[in-house]
């Protein structure tokens, strides 16, 4: 396959892995921020692969992991109570809320469907103008043009049975939440290769200065993944923090100002609150006010009691890297992807369970 | 043998309630051409069952099919009924003969599409060389199924070689694919709703007990085990052998066959070829030492062109796989939990 074979080449991963030896000197600990980079590393076995001095830690960017558990609950309620047409990405579904998973909402009778595109929902909602259509639009910066233009799509058929859950995260404010948190020690980050894509590279000058900490935007492929670990690790020898670009054949530095332009004209930044981690201050999107009858959260009047998480859970630890899926003492135990005590067991991005799935070779679980 | 058959002329056009009400509108449709398409010694009995003679070792499987779309690129419902129940008896080392035939149809299911799939059914037992030999039909009101459901049963006759079963895998043996995974459940998803993509890729669909009873024939007892990974998948199977031998799977990520245009849409998917389902696919657990001449026999048959070993039954890990990534990373292949759902990016 064009463009990906390239990426996956076994000779170039044993030249960049061979080089990373020689590279590495002294221990260093750095962030991949993305699930689909957790996810791939773990899927490949890069893991094994890498000198034992370089460790990697898993970093916040799961957006199925941190979508707050009361807009679960919510969109449990719009699908079982209201009558609507939920839609959702796949993953979604599966994310336990306080008291059942949109998957059960189904099983119950909930109207939920998984889709590809937030297009296709306008599509249902065109078909349907007798029922009102919600999209549960989470994601980071890279889902976010699609979830706008769904809007801006549905406001030009003049569609009224048509709003979007909005749940946007961005993934700077998380990187510097992850920074001032006393407990972490992160000394470079390979940076989401897919969300710069959208937003381009600048937002992440001020965090490599303000923390002096090399950032490395990186892609998905083993060979990607491989070139931006040696990049970080060749700065941090050599005592630099900089911000570099490893996914050029994807991201150029100004992004994507045409996704960004829908994105402002559908979303105002806002607070948000980050399952596992709590609030951090304008580190999301909400629909803009002059869009409301497209917004779910002002549309439907809903309003869901706050409930705690469960308490074993380390969901918020294992999000900012300071442990490890494999430290939880509810690892593979009590929490399993048949049975999750938090989002980071269900997604097949979060990094509980791409551990569980993937990295168990050297510690079987008790079948 | 002509296989062409043009429906009836029938005075309904479309599955009504009455149809299945054991009726005259059910005995209508039995005697408009399902008796004549499946005409055999045994159902012209018309009799509440089939009344037969078979000795030695018997194997008996049954299986339900509830596929959507029931029309698919490369087949249909019908002949996925008679393939799946056909090739359950050939991986218990079985020689099928005989099928039972329910069906659920849903109201308001168009009589065209019935008799596609009674024809395809008939031409899928024709090919596998198996009889139709008791069958049922109910009918659902509309929205309380989807077009159709079917089962199927079958009674075969055990190989005389065939010595089957999971307490024969040994450490050391190899494991066979019989051919490219995952083809049938990306070729479905193409045309599913809400998922349509453009590609060439047909189900591949097919009764695979001619291909097993050559191989039986020739490598016997040397066969320790075969298991079609429909459901599933490749991993799901795997960790099935895994856990019931006590032993561990080693699996060779670079020698797993899969189509280039498959690979291209589990990529665009965020699916795992290894966890999809299959149809004319199966794995074969045999001794080391016929591996060779067991992958070159099966290449040479119907459905096993690209035949190839893929891992071996290790002592290490027990009751886990363990893959070997194209680059030399190694990672756990752990059985499915749930369907396997798209990723958001």
């Amino acid at each position: 396959m064009k463009y990906l074979s390239e990426y996956r080449a076994p000779e170039l991963v044993e030249q960049y892995l061979a080089e990373l030896h020689r590279t590495a000197t002294r221990p260093w600990t750095i962030m991949e921020v993305c699930g689909g980079q957790t996810h791939s590393l773990v899927k490949n076995g890069i893991l094994s692969l890498l000198p034992t001095n370089v460790r990697m830690v898993h970093g916040p960017g799961c957006p199925v992991c941190v979508t707050p558990l009361n807009l679960i609950d919510k969109a449990v309620y719009l699908a079982e109570k209201c009558g609507v047409i939920l839609c959702s990405y796949g993953d979604m579904v599966r994310v336990p809320g306080s008291e059942r998973s949109l998957l059960e909402a189904k099983a119950n009778g909930g109207d939920v469907r998984i889709l590809y595109s937030p297009l296709e929902a306008v599509q249902i909602a065109q078909q349907n103008p007798g029922r009102e259509v919600v999209f549960f639009a989470v994601g980071f910066e890279t889902t976010a043009p699609a979830n706008a233009l769904s809007v801006v799509h549905a406001r030009r058929l003049g569609l009224t049975n048509y709003s979007i859950l909005a749940s946007h995260v961005l993934v700077p404010p998380a990187m510097e939440a992850v920074m001032d948190d006393p407990e972490t020690n992160i000394q470079g980050f390979l940076a989401a290769g897919h969300v710069c894509t959208i937003m381009g590279v600048y937002d992440y000058v001020p965090l490599v200065q303000k923390y002096q900490v090399p950032i490395v935007v990186t892609g998905f492929e083993p060979v990607d993944l491989l070139q931006g670990i040696l990049m970080t690790v060749r700065q941090l020898e050599r005592g630099e923090a900089r911000l570099e670009n490893q996914y050029t054949r994807v991201v150029s530095d100004d992004g994507n100002p045409d996704a960004r332009r829908v994105i402002e004209e559908v979303f105002d930044v806002t607070d948000r609150e980050w399952r596992g981690i709590g609030n951090i201050p304008r580190s999301g999107w909400e629909v803009r006010p002059e869009l409301a009858a497209f917004d779910a959260n002002r549309k439907f009047n809903v309003n869901i009691a706050k409930v705690s998480e469960c308490a074993d859970c380390i969901a918020g630890q294992v999000l900012k890297g300071i442990k490890k899926p494999s430290e939880c003492s509810q690892f593979g135990k009590r929490c399993t992807p048949l049975n999750p005590l938090g989002a980071p067991m269900v997604s097949s991005e979060g990094a509980c369970a791409a551990y569980y799935h993937f990295a168990q070779a050297e510690a079987p679980v008790s079948v | 043998m002509n296989l062409s058959c043009p429906m009836p002329v029938l005075d309904f056009d479309v599955i009504t309630l009455g149809h299945g009400s054991g009726g005259i509108l059910t005995h209508r449709l039995l005697e408009s051409g399902v008796f004549s398409l499946f005409k055999n010694d045994l159902l012209d009995e018309r009799h509440d069952g089939a009344i037969f003679e078979l000795t030695g070792r018997l194997a008996f499987s049954t299986d339900s099919y509830v596929v959507s779309p029931i029309f698919f690129p490369g087949g249909n419902i019908g002949e996925l009924a008679v393939n799946g129940t056909v090739n359950d008896l050939a991986m218990c080392g079985a020689i099928p003969k005989y099928l039972s035939l329910s069906f659920i149809l849903e109201e308001g299911l168009p009589m065209t599409e019935f008799w596609d799939i009674l024809v395809a059914i008939r031409d899928a037992a024709v090919r596998a060389g198996v009889q139709i030999v008791t069958g049922d039909t109910k009918v659902v009101e509309k929205g309380k199924g989807d077009g159709i459901f079917i089962n199927t049963s079958g009674i075969g006759q055990l190989h005389p070689k065939a010595r089957i079963a999971t307490r024969h895998v040994r450490a050391g043996d190899k494991i066979v694919v019989s051919g490219h995974v995952a083809t049938h459940g990306i070729a479905i998803m193409s045309v599913r709703t809400g998922l349509t993509f453009e590609t060439d890729l047909v189900s591949d669909t097919a009764n695979l007990n001619h291909t097993v009873a050559a191989l039986l024939d020739e490598f016997g007892e040397q066969i320790h085990l075969l298991r079609d990974p429909t459901r599933g998948g490749v991993a799901t199977v795997l960790n099935e052998i895994a856990q019931e031998a006590r032993l561990g799977v080693a699996l060779a990520q670079p020698a797993i066959p899969v189509l280039e245009d498959v690979q291209s849409a589990c990529e665009l998917l965020g699916l795992d070829p290894l966890y999809v389902a299959n149809e004319g696919v199966f794995l074969s657990v045999v001794a080391p030492e016929i591996a060779d001449a067991f992958v070159a026999k099966l290449r040479e048959l119907p459905h096993g062109a690209a035949a190839a070993v893929i891992g071996e039954v290790v002592v290490e890990h027990p009751r886990q796989v363990v893959l070997q990534s194209r680059i030399g990373g190694r990672r756990v292949v752990s059985m499915l939990v749930g369907e396997q759902l798209p990723r958001i990016c």
